[in-house]
């Protein structure tokens, strides 16, 4: 296994406010990694980082051994917290316009989803509810053939049984040397398909491990534990 | 069967307690052809490596075996499955008895109920 997601003594600054301090932290090639962590932790601004929206104050984030840049954007599928496309787009416009851009789309894929989720490719993004929205940006980003998918925050603004979908089409559409970081909160909706998790407060690294160790040692779930570390 | 995972224990421990009843009631046949890993992962709703840990634990165990080319199917062995079961009742009734002694139960009174609530269910 290759490392695809490597943090070197990583540190990002807003003026005096430390958002990420002086990360290490190494992620192999192949596993679906929870990134967890409360409200401010520094999830949002490390996966930023990795996707080049924002440059580190010191240390080194590096993407299967590069710098973020345009080469590592080619094998990044990248989820945004926020919506980033054109409100007045047709869906179907937003999958040609995608198809442009990354050679690893497939709008097969793409349209595959739309359907059985029910959502029309001829509606426009302003019509839909917000919900559908985040479905539709998370269909756009689980139908590239990605070497590293980054999902900030993906099931955050969707129902339950939308939300075992999505969960569903990420088993499905990532294969064996694809690796998936997920950064979230709600954590027991998505432990189960979790191998890894990382723990993050206050812009650090707190516990590293794979989900059954965490059970097997601790005798309890990843949430559980969560609530315990970062009791309030 | 659907697949009911708690939240305390490793979860691929509970994919083979799983995969092994499925097995012992007949869910899945002796001789017959388990679907692809990653299909199982599916419809588990867990992580394919994590279902993989799973087979290929109850492979070492005897249940499954590997095809090269053709995928995974229950082993034909029916002694082996036998095993498997008496084993796996074997824990049940021993995290069982645990649990009576706990409650104050000697042996011969967990014997008595045991006795009465079978002669019940004859009925």
């Amino acid at each position: 296994m290759s490392t695809i997601f490597e943090c070197l003594d990583l540190t990002k600054k807003f003026g005096s406010k430390v958002a990420v301090s002086a990360i290490n932290l190494k992620i192999e090639r192949g596993q679906i990694v929870g990134l967890l962590g409360p409200n401010g932790s520094g999830k949002s601004t490390l996966i930023k980082l990795a996707n080049e929206l924002l440059t580190p104050t010191s240390g080194t984030i590096l993407i299967g051994g590069k710098k973020p840049g345009i080469e590592t954007k080619k094998i990044v599928s990248y989820l945004p917290e926020k919506t980033y496309l054109n409100d007045w787009m047709r869906v179907h416009q937003i999958i040609e316009l995608f198809s442009d851009f990354y050679a690893d789309f497939k709008p097969e894929r793409a349209y595959d989803m739309l359907k059985s989720l029910n959502i029309n490719a001829k509606d426009r993004l302003k019509t839909m509810s917000k919900g559908t929205k985040e479905k539709v940006q998370l269909i756009l980003v689980m139908s590239r053939e990605a070497e590293l998918y980054l999902l900030d925050e993906p099931i955050g603004g969707v129902d339950p049984a939308a939300r075992d979908y999505i969960l569903q089409t990420i088993l499905r559409n990532y294969n064996e040397n694809a690796t998936v970081i997920i950064s979230t909160h709600l954590i027991s909706d998505i432990e189960n398909i979790l191998d890894y998790v990382v723990f993050i407060n206050q812009g650090q690294v707190v516990m590293t491990s794979s989900v059954d160790d965490i059970r097997n040692e601790k005798g309890k779930s990843v949430d559980g534990l969560f609530r315990e570390v970062f009791k309030c | 069967m659907p697949w009911e995972l708690k939240s305390d224990r490793p979860i691929y421990t509970q994919l083979i307690e799983h995969i092994e009843l499925m097995i012992f009631s007949g869910v899945y046949p002796l001789g017959s052809k388990l679907p692809s890993g990653r299909d199982m992962a599916q419809e588990a709703a867990v992580n394919p490596n994590t279902m993989q840990r799973a087979l290929v634990k109850l492979e070492e165990d005897g249940l499954i075996i590997t095809h090269r080319t053709s995928g995974r199917s229950i082993t034909e062995d029916a002694r082996m499955v036998e095993m498997a079961k008496t084993k796996l009742a074997q824990e049940q009734i021993s995290e069982f008895l645990g649990k009576m002694q706990l409650m104050g139960f000697e042996q011969k009174e967990i014997l008595t109920i045991i006795n009465d609530m079978v002669q019940e269910m004859k009925k």
